[in-house]
């Protein structure tokens, strides 16, 4: 799915990441860890199409509506509600069935009963389930996370967690965090930034 | 046809974030008027008719970049660009949905504009207003994307204005030329060949303006 | 390319440059025969030349934007930069010289009715737009995206302008101008293809001068980055 190697990022003069190699196949799950500012969120970034690399070989072998995004911003309209939000992304994405699949991920995720709320009256936890909602939408067969966890309670991070282990299987991940424990047992692969 | 739903879509998406926002189109009717009341009193006695209509058309453009300047403020400071670009469809229709939301706010303030010109300075025709409508097409085409390029700098709402007025001087010519020169139809086609040129030109680069 | 060539090139060009202008040079104040606008005449050898020189910058640069955006072709982007900015430069002389023809034929330092001279004006003002551009972006690959595609418009512009200058003075200047350029006899037609060789190749030699620079510099940076 994925396939890096030398991978290297600079933004200016400034060099990010450096002789990166990656291999993620269909249910492989990379856990990256690093700490802050060590070129996680660009590596996702990358992976993501993002970014263009530096220099490196990088070969992405999914198609751009195969991929699902969880970055550190939730991407999503302030102004908009969680429906309207979801709405947009499941046309661009043409779910069939939208408005079910809509309906079960933000009851799964407990924002149903916050679906006709503006986003910007969301908690930061809330936001965090919207985005997740938002990646999982599509059924997509590469999930990119980014600090999934951040700002979720514990009955959000219990839900992840679910999530995660259903589609682990099925599905390649790429994800970024600086607290790996929650993770480890998923993992089929690690990758340290310094 | 997929392109056009979701051209549709992020059309729509805009004119609902305005309508819920409610302060682009506002501050671009009271600026528009409030440009042309301005100018009432920088024309000095027994100006032409030419000169009104110049002025007219300077208000339009600042109007239009006051717009402009706001055209992709959600998608920078929430950072949902990223998720649009990310997704299936083709990049120009973000360009295409934004341009023709533009072109919306646009006409809602020409709907204002243009019978406040009349009840200050001078009437209106036919020809005027089809001239607005043709550059209408070429500034939201030409200053959407631009408004693109300038999200993406530092210097934001500095740039836009440097990098659109040059742009807008074929526009400027257009318009006023077919508003008060004997043959309008010259000045037509020129703002009808501005608008398909760039308008093909937008359509195509917009891919690389939002990615690397 | 042998190395030879490659090796030599930049002052192969140099000489070459110094030639042709020490040649049209020569050529303008000695050979070429006066009008009676006299020395008017000798600036319009200039003004010309370096107008069509820095066109063909400007279209040079639109050249390497689209070879950048269409192709991914390596270099293209800091090629198209250079190429504008040296457009941007004879562009300014442009109009340098084009306001000291205005000065000597109608007395003034600017004129609207000279299309060309309007043209330029339009084009440094949007090229100017082009540096702010350039400068208020980090560099790397987002940057000469957007600079490429900055670039093409400016191409785009340039025909679009002619049209809309033309048609503008139907409206902006109802008194009729004596436009009339000068009409060249076999002589001074010799002197002017002289000084636009001259012009051309000065300009590829400061190209080529400017890219060779900023490789070295590009080339001192990775090389810096890469012992750290």
């Amino acid at each position: 799915m994925i396939r890096a190697r030398a991978l290297e990022k600079r933004y200016g003069d400034k060099r990010i990441l450096r002789g990166i190699d990656l291999d993620v196949g269909p249910d492989d799950f990379l856990l990256v860890t690093g700490p802050n500012g060590s070129g996680k969120t660009t590596l996702l970034r990358l992976c993501a199409g993002l970014a263009a690399p530096t220099r490196g070989d990088f070969e992405l072998g999914v198609s751009r509506g195969r991929i699902g995004y969880v970055a550190h911003e939730p991407l999503v309209y302030r102004e908009l509600t969680a429906l309207e939000n979801l709405d947009l992304y499941g046309r661009l994405y043409r779910i069939s069935e939208r408005r079910e699949r809509i309906g079960m991920l933000l009851e799964r995720f407990g924002l149903w009963d916050a679906r006709h709320e503006r986003v910007a009256s969301y908690s930061r936890g809330m936001l965090q389930r919207l985005a997740l909602c938002r990646a999982f939408l599509h059924e997509p067969d590469l999930l990119l996370l980014d600090e999934p966890y951040s700002g979720l309670d514990d009955e959000g991070a219990l839900v992840l967690d679910r999530e995660l282990t259903e589609r682990a299987p099925r599905t390649a991940f790429v994800v970024a965090t600086h607290e790996p424990e929650r993770l480890r047992r998923h993992a089929t692969d690690l990758l340290a930034l310094a | 046809m997929n392109y056009l739903a979701d051209v549709g879509a992020l059309a729509r998406k805009d004119l609902l974030l305005e309508l819920r926002a409610r302060d682009t189109l506002p501050a671009m009717l009271l600026f528009v008027v409030s440009a042309l009341v301005v100018f009432h009193f920088v024309l000095p006695a027994g100006s032409s008719d030419l000169a009104a209509t110049g002025l007219l058309w300077v208000a339009l453009l600042f109007t239009a970049l006051l717009g402009l300047s706001r055209a992709f403020a959600a998608e920078r400071e929430q950072g949902v660009i990223d998720g649009l670009v990310l997704a299936p469809s083709d990049r120009s229709a973000i360009w295409l949905g934004k341009a023709l939301s533009i072109l919306a706010f646009l006409a809602l303030a020409e709907l204002i504009a243009l019978p406040a010109f009349a009840l200050f300075f001078r009437h209106i025709d036919g020809t005027l207003v089809g001239g607005v409508a043709l550059a209408d097409v070429g500034i939201a085409a030409v200053g959407t994307l631009l408004a693109a390029m300038a999200a993406a700098s530092r210097a934001r709402e500095l740039l836009l204005p440097l990098l659109f007025l040059p742009l807008a001087i074929p526009i400027v010519v257009g318009g006023v030329g077919a508003s008060v020169a004997d043959d309008p139809a010259r000045y037509l086609g020129l703002l009808g060949l501005y608008d398909a040129l760039f308008a093909i030109i937008c359509w195509a680069s917009f891919e690389y303006v939002v990615t690397e | 390319m042998s190395t030879w060539s490659r090796n030599n090139r930049l002052p192969a060009l140099a000489t070459l440059a110094l030639t042709l202008t020490a040649a049209a040079i020569a050529l303008i104040f000695f050979y070429a025969p006066l009008d009676e606008d006299g020395l008017n005449q000798k600036i319009f050898y200039f003004h010309v030349p370096i107008a069509f020189t820095a066109y063909g910058c400007f279209a040079w640069g639109g050249w390497k934007a689209l070879r950048h955006l269409w192709k991914g072709e390596d270099g293209a982007d800091l090629e198209s930069y250079v190429a504008i900015h040296l457009g941007v430069i004879f562009g300014v002389l442009t109009l340098v010289t084009g306001s000291i023809w205005a000065r000597y034929r109608w007395g003034h330092w600017w004129v609207w009715s000279e299309d060309q001279l309007v043209l330029f004006l339009v084009l440094f003002l949007f090229y100017c737009a082009y540096f702010m551009l350039r400068f208020s972006v980090p560099p790397g690959p987002q940057r000469a995206n957007l600079s490429a595609v900055y670039a093409l418009f400016g191409v785009v512009l340039i025909p679009v302008s002619v049209l809309a200058i033309r048609l503008s003075e139907r409206f902006i200047h109802p008194v009729a101008f004596d436009k009339g350029g000068p009409n060249m006899a076999g002589s001074q037609f010799f002197t002017f293809c002289v000084s636009c060789a001259a012009m051309f190749s000065l300009a590829a030699t400061l190209y080529n001068l400017e890219l060779v620079g900023k490789r070295l510099d590009m080339r001192l940076r990775e090389l810096r980055e890469a012992l750290q």
